[in-house]
């Protein structure tokens, strides 16, 4: 009869904090509906990958009998050996992607560039940590509020915190409406928050949105090349959207296709919550600098605006909370500044110019992912 | 403290080299915007 206990008596205490993890990321899924398509499998996953013994990894069982875990093969193959969840995500959300705010108001896109600041913020604390340059990268990339980015560069730096980089980084993303709000208020007046924009959209001709995608592609991946499998797939999905020939794939791409990625890729990333690997004071540092990164991309966004408008005449001003719309999480981030507009003088209406920062944070993103493949390398090399 | 001379580097590299590509695709695109705008209708020139 002992084999019957034999799991329960191999419970460790890092194990049970794991469930009780699993069990909170579940609950915010569910209940407070923070992204719940990626929280609840991650959640799920970190419970099913912290049983002991468990099927989901591999095992060696008595007489030396070898047992593969799908959870570890997927995480094996789809992951750790190719990026192809996270990168072939980015097909699906450049369908989803409007690029029409932004083409209609180009402006708007600096937004996209000054919140990055997040990142290289952190990725200097995380160093003054102590943290190596990998895993300082790996960790700041947290703050590009951008999931798939930041586990693309975790994984191709082989940080060893990739379960709690991916926990923080999806996590904090569910978290803009309260992180935001609060970053924003930090650094601008009343007055400046109740600068009223009035929105004039251009007519886009069908062209400028096919050569986009194509255009930005070969720029980034002149300038970046290792940003080219996020950019490239990111462009590649709007392409799919914008040229009107292909509609059954766009719509297979912005539904099936990425919620079929989306549920393995959550299901997957649990294989790096094992206890072992996730109880940790780190884990506890790297949700601390997760959150102080997604705060410094939005007030780098709302300074670079405030800078503008020192240049800007009266009545072209830019209403600075736009700014912190520059970050990737779309389309949370522009709803909340539309939110706050809103609260401050309820016939403010900023949404289309935040839609305009907010989805050029999606490419600023992924080039500061990029980037930092690039520069790092050389960096510790030279 | 090398590796945060280092991290000041690639912050001071990154923005930049953000802040480019982002620069020159702000120009094209609006060179190809007004490349591409729809024309006034001949009828209206005519007025």
């Amino acid at each position: 009869m002992e084999f019957l206990l034999s799991g329960l008596l191999a419970i460790t205490w890092q194990q049970l904090i794991m469930y009780v993890i699993g069990g909170v990321l579940i609950y915010l899924a569910l209940k407070k509906g923070f992204e719940p398509a990626l929280l609840m499998p991650m959640g799920f996953g970190a419970i099913l990958v912290n049983l002991p013994f468990s099927g989901v990894l591999d095992q060696t069982l008595q007489g030396g009998i070898e047992s593969n875990g799908i959870i570890q093969w997927l995480f094996e193959t789809t992951i750790e050996a190719s990026e192809a969840l996270p990168i072939l995500l980015f097909i699906g959300i450049g369908a989803m992607i409007d690029f029409g705010p932004l083409l209609s108001n180009p402006k708007m896109m600096v937004f996209g560039a000054a919140a990055q600041f997040g990142i290289f913020f952190s990725l200097m604390v995380a160093t003054m940590m102590g943290f190596d340059l990998l895993d300082a990268a790996s960790i700041a990339s947290v703050a590009a509020a951008d999931g798939p980015t930041a586990l693309l560069v975790s994984q191709i730096f082989k940080s060893k915190y990739v379960g709690a980089i991916a926990v923080a980084a999806y996590s904090y993303m569910a978290l803009v409406p309260i992180v935001q709000p609060f970053a924003i208020k930090l650094v601008t007046t009343r007055k400046e928050r109740l600068i009223r924009m009035p929105y004039n959209p251009r007519n886009i001709s069908k062209t400028t949105r096919i050569l986009f995608p194509i255009i930005v592609t070969i720029i980034a991946g002149l300038i970046a090349p290792m940003s080219v499998s996020l950019v490239g797939f990111l462009m590649f999905g709007n392409l799919l959207r914008e040229c009107g020939v292909l509609n059954s794939l766009s719509q297979t791409a912005q539904n099936e296709f990425a919620n079929i990625i989306t549920l393995l890729l959550g299901l997957t990333i649990s294989f790096s919550m094992k206890a072992e690997q996730f109880v940790n004071l780190e884990t506890i540092l790297i949700m601390c600098l997760g959150l102080l990164g997604f705060v410094m991309d939005t007030i780098g966004g709302v300074l670079c605006a405030k800078i503008m408008n020192l240049f800007l005449p009266q009545g072209k001003k830019i209403n600075p909370m736009i700014g912190g719309a520059g970050i990737s999480a779309f389309p949370m981030s522009a709803r909340v500044i539309q939110k706050m507009a809103l609260k401050e003088d309820n016939q403010n209406h900023l949404l289309m110019h935040a839609i305009g920062a907010n989805v050029s944070g999606q490419i600023g993103s992924v080039l500061a992912g990029g980037i930092l493949l690039n520069l790092i390398p050389v960096l510790i090399g030279g | 403290m090398e590796n945060v001379l280092i991290s000041l580097e690639v912050m001071g590299l990154g923005m930049l080299g953000i802040f480019v590509v982002i620069l020159v695709i702000i120009g094209i695109v609006s060179v190809l915007t007004r490349l591409s705008r729809p024309k006034p209708d001949e009828d209206q020139n005519s007025r």
